[in-house]
């Protein structure tokens, strides 16, 4: 996969890495600053009198005590409390509001929007999105963009001009660091790249790919969907959905509204407690390197972060969950995973087991569950 | 006195190692106290902004070797550690030419093939041998170094194990191991490749300080000794660190302070009390007196046994060792602020080289001259320089789109002839970016600020003795069980609760921390 490759994301080609690996610019999104094309998200402008009545429909946070200029990241659910997707409501203005999503959600908007005084459109095609992150990112955007990035909080957005371009800049990412998205009108958005880079260029911008960007989202302890969970529209099996309970996404959870999609479901949820919970491993480094000892090798370790399913096993033996991406923290200096437990095995500390494949034999490594995000630096709020 | 508490731990310089150490105590719940001489921690691993908006590494500048179960143990990330990657390295060849090594293997193999096909295909193979040496050689940097002579049964177990360890590797590896310990560099190279400049800049990592030059014997290992920042591969622990140097040094000593370690700086130590031929406190030069169960030298070993201790708390005979312990500082460091980024004439303009090292070591005949030079007690005229841009990486170093220029140079002779001058230090400047100046014509116009350091600066900047950046020499009569002395490796001295650490014991020099870890689990053993 490596190296000037590409990849499909929602219909789209984006680059995996610019460069032959993907190394500099996963650190420049810790030490720099990075520049991800992140267009082919999904983007729904939803206006009207009852455009926060629909979204609140919809989502599990509480969109109308939301004030304009604010950003909130929340799940949304089917009947069943089983989470569909997940995004960012954007509240552009009194009655405005724009949806980002990972997966088509026009129709099921407009399900929702029976009886409501609501315009929802599809601009996917029409906005493209641009994401600057890393510690640099404050001082580029502000000299590009001439407004003051110093009272823009995080999860806050504030429209701006670069070049004469309007735009939204929002304070968010997928990062996990200090880091800001950039939306504007499609037909701006090579320029826009052109004068990021030019003005990020003393301060050491990196355009940057998936690769690296899975590598912080692990770091930052953030879920990719169809990896590490399945959207509820696409299981097939009961098995295979998930709640914002066990996706460790209870915070997002507003039972206090009137009545939201999946709401009683998750009620009764919250009163039984959640069977799995989704946390983070960190695997015991001794024991990775005891293992590959045995055969003779210094400690292999895989240089891009996987998406696999890969078992976890409890002391006793017994399969308790199983994680779905990993990989090995270039700046932690830890391999790490992000996996589905049973909810007793999921207490931060507990010790479990993964299952690593040394020299083609299936061996288990000691790892201990830790909470997430891994990494969370300062920076990221200040 | 302002501290009645009573510390367990007093550690004696603030360098890396000395932090390391403190943390490790102060993370088993002892109470430690650490004495810096200098207004702030760090030793020679300082970031410092010595000319408006820019800032330098002062001294040491990649860290090479620190050692991942460090950074994970005291949590340095959270501390602030970031490591970027140093991927390339170029020489500018005397004809215009170049030879690159870049981040990426295939590259670095086509690019080899052009000057000869047949070391492209050895590289991979030498790559491999010095894969399988460094894997021989790395459990011991992780181990307290038995002594061969002692009949203690750890001791014998521990040789035990280490016999068991080198007959695991076989006939054949085991010979290239006793290779590598007893060749010259230059020897070694010769055995596997063509290019002259590429055996230059492979010999050149042999040589960095050290008083040999690449036909030395003994460089063999050296060189091994360095490339063992490159076994972890994935963990790319060759790098700069964010924010210079310096950041892991304060990294370091965040972590400490968060385990409960104090951190004084502004006092510098006089003597280390003794009383009945143990360890029971220090005392300042301003005259405080500072008691603790256990005291731990981070200083060089010169320093820590012939300057903290009186003459006659000593056996002779180990006395006479550490006198006999050499130094011998022979490298240099300039420091530039630049304008802009320097045209290499083999490489015009600015390009990713910039972000990894240039190497001047055009063949290996331009080493040995240098190491000529300094034979006879002159710096190098011409000298080997390794060359980095940290503000490229790091773009926090320089104001924008201006950049500082890092230049290790060898060989400077701590005993230069006539001792080092003012002049002297401006000449030896000049030698340098004359040369610089050679390979990157109009580069001497871009500097808008110089800083020279020789290894006099050294020892009276950092302490260390005759400026030799491994607080002695790294040559094979000085590394494993004879560091700093025979019989005195385990960093226990014959002073009881007087504790070693530190590069100039085991395992050595670079940024690796590992003798400040190994000395606290020393103590920690011991039951103190």
């Amino acid at each position: 996969m490596e190296g000037q490759a590409w990849r499909r994301w929602a219909g789209y080609v984006v680059a995996s890495s610019y460069e032959l690996s993907h190394d500099r610019e996963y650190h420049a999104i810790r030490s720099a600053a990075a520049l991800f094309d992140v267009s082919p998200l999904y983007k729904y402008l939803v206006t009207g009198p009852d455009a926060a009545r629909l979204l609140d429909r919809i989502v599990t946070r509480n969109v109308s005590k939301a004030k304009v200029g604010q950003v909130l990241y929340t799940p949304w659910c089917d009947a069943e409390g089983k989470q569909i997707d997940d995004g960012t409501i954007s509240r552009l203005d009194e009655g405005t509001y724009r949806l980002t999503a990972a997966d088509p959600n026009l129709r099921w908007l407009h399900l929702n929007a029976a009886g409501l005084d609501v315009t929802v459109a599809d601009v996917s095609e029409r906005t493209a999105a641009l994401s600057l992150q890393g510690p640099s990112a404050r001082a580029i955007l502000q000299i590009a963009a001439e407004v003051d990035l110093a009272g823009l909080r995080y999860f806050h957005l504030t429209q701006a001009t670069i070049r004469g371009m309007p735009l939204t800049i929002s304070r968010t990412g997928y990062t996990g660091d200090l880091g800001y998205e950039v939306w504007v009108d499609a037909d701006h958005a090579v320029p826009l790249w052109d004068a990021l880079i030019e003005t990020g260029s003393p301060y050491g911008i990196t355009p940057a790919g998936m690769l690296a960007l899975d590598v912080a989202r692990i770091e930052a302890g953030l879920l990719l969907i169809e990896v590490d969970y399945f959207s509820s529209r696409h299981a097939l099996i009961e098995a295979q959905k998930s709640s914002p309970f066990e996706l460790g996404l209870g915070w997002t959870v507003a039972l206090d509204k009137e009545r939201f999609n999946g709401k009683a479901a998750l009620v009764d949820e919250k009163r039984r407690g959640s069977a799995w919970q989704f946390t983070g491993l960190a695997v015991d480094w001794e024991s990775l390197e005891r293992l590959y000892a045995d055969v003779g090798l210094p400690p292999r370790l895989p240089t891009v972060a996987w998406r696999t399913s890969v078992p976890i096993y409890g002391d006793g033996g017994r399969q308790v969950g199983y994680a779905t991406s990993g990989g090995w923290s270039p700046l932690l200096k830890q391999y790490l995973a992000l996996a589905h437990l049973e909810a007793p095995f999921a207490r931060p500390g507990t010790a479990v087991r993964m299952e690593v494949t040394v020299e083609h034999r299936r061996k288990q490594a000691a790892a201990r569950v830790t909470p997430l995000p891994f990494f969370n630096p300062e920076r990221k709020r200040a | 006195m302002a501290s009645s508490a009573r510390y367990d731990a007093i550690v004696i310089g603030g360098g890396h190692n000395g932090l390391v150490h403190a943390a490790y105590l102060a993370r088993a719940g002892r109470k430690v106290l650490v004495v810096e001489r200098r207004p702030r921690v760090g030793g020679a691993a300082i970031t410092e902004e010595v000319f408006p908006g820019f800032k330098f590494s002062m001294f040491s500048y990649v860290v090479s070797l620190l050692r991942p179960e460090i950074i994970r143990d005291l949590e340095l990330p959270r501390h602030g550690l970031h490591i970027l990657p140093l991927e390339s390295t170029l020489t500018p060849m005397e004809n215009g030419d170049y030879l690159a090594a870049w981040g990426d293997h295939d590259e670095t193999r086509r690019e080899l093939c052009r000057h000869s096909p047949r070391d492209a295909e050895a590289y991979d193979e030498y790559g491999r041998l010095m894969h399988h040496m460094a894997h021989a050689v790395k459990p011991i940097l992780g181990m307290v170094p038995p002594d061969p002579t002692s009949l203690d049964p750890r001791d014998l177990l521990a040789l035990l194990r280490l016999g068991r360890h080198f007959r695991g590797l076989g006939g054949e590896r085991f010979h290239a191991l006793v290779k590598l310990m007893t060749m010259s560099s230059a020897d070694l190279l010769d055995e596997w490749f063509e290019t002259d400049v590429l055996k230059a800049t492979k010999a050149a990592s042999g040589i960095i300080g050290t008083f040999l030059g690449p036909r030395s014997p003994g460089t063999a290992y050296v060189l091994l000794h360095h490339y063992m920042g490159e076994l972890d591969g994935v963990f790319r622990a060759w790098g700069f660190a964010k924010g210079g140097t310096g950041s892991v040094s304060e990294a370091i000593a965040s972590a400490a302070r968060g385990f409960g370690a104090e951190i004084r700086c502004d006092a510098p130590v006089a003597r280390v009390l003794v009383r009945g031929g143990r360890a029971t406190g220090v005392v300042l030069e301003n005259g405080d007196e500072i008691p603790a169960s256990v005291v731990v030298s981070s200083l060089d070993p010169r320093r820590t046994f012939l300057q903290l201790l009186d003459g006659n708390a000593l056996p002779a005979d180990f006395a006479a060792d550490i006198r006999r312990f050499k130094f011998r500082g022979s490298s240099g460091k300039v420091n530039l602020a630049l304008d802009a980024l320097p045209s290499f004439t083999c490489m015009p303009g600015l390009g990713r080289h910039h972000r990894g090292a240039v190497s001047i070591s055009p063949s290996l005949d331009y080493v040995e001259r240098a190491y000529d030079d300094a034979k006879y007690g002159e710096f190098s005229r011409r000298p080997y320089m390794d060359i980095v841009f940290p503000s490229v990486i790091d773009p926090g170093m320089a104001p924008p789109g201006k950049h500082v220029m890092s230049i290790f140079v060898q060989y400077a002779p701590y005993k230069v002839n006539g001792g080092w001058t003012d002049a002297k230090r401006e000449a030896f400047g000049d030698a340098v970016v004359n040369t610089v100046e050679e390979f990157a014509p109009g580069f001497k116009s871009l500097i808008l600020h110089r800083q020279v350091l020789t290894p006099a600066d050294i020892e009276r900047i950092t302490g260390l003795s005759e400026g030799n950046i491994f607080a002695g020499e790294l040559a094979l009569h000085q590394l494993f069980f004879l560091r700093p002395a025979p019989g005195w490796a385990k960093f226990r001295t014959p002073v009881r609760g007087f504790y070693q650490c530190g590069s100039g014991t085991h395992p050595g020099g670079g940024i690796m921390g590992a003798s400040g870890r190994l000395a606290a689990l020393a103590v920690l053993g011991d039951g103190r």
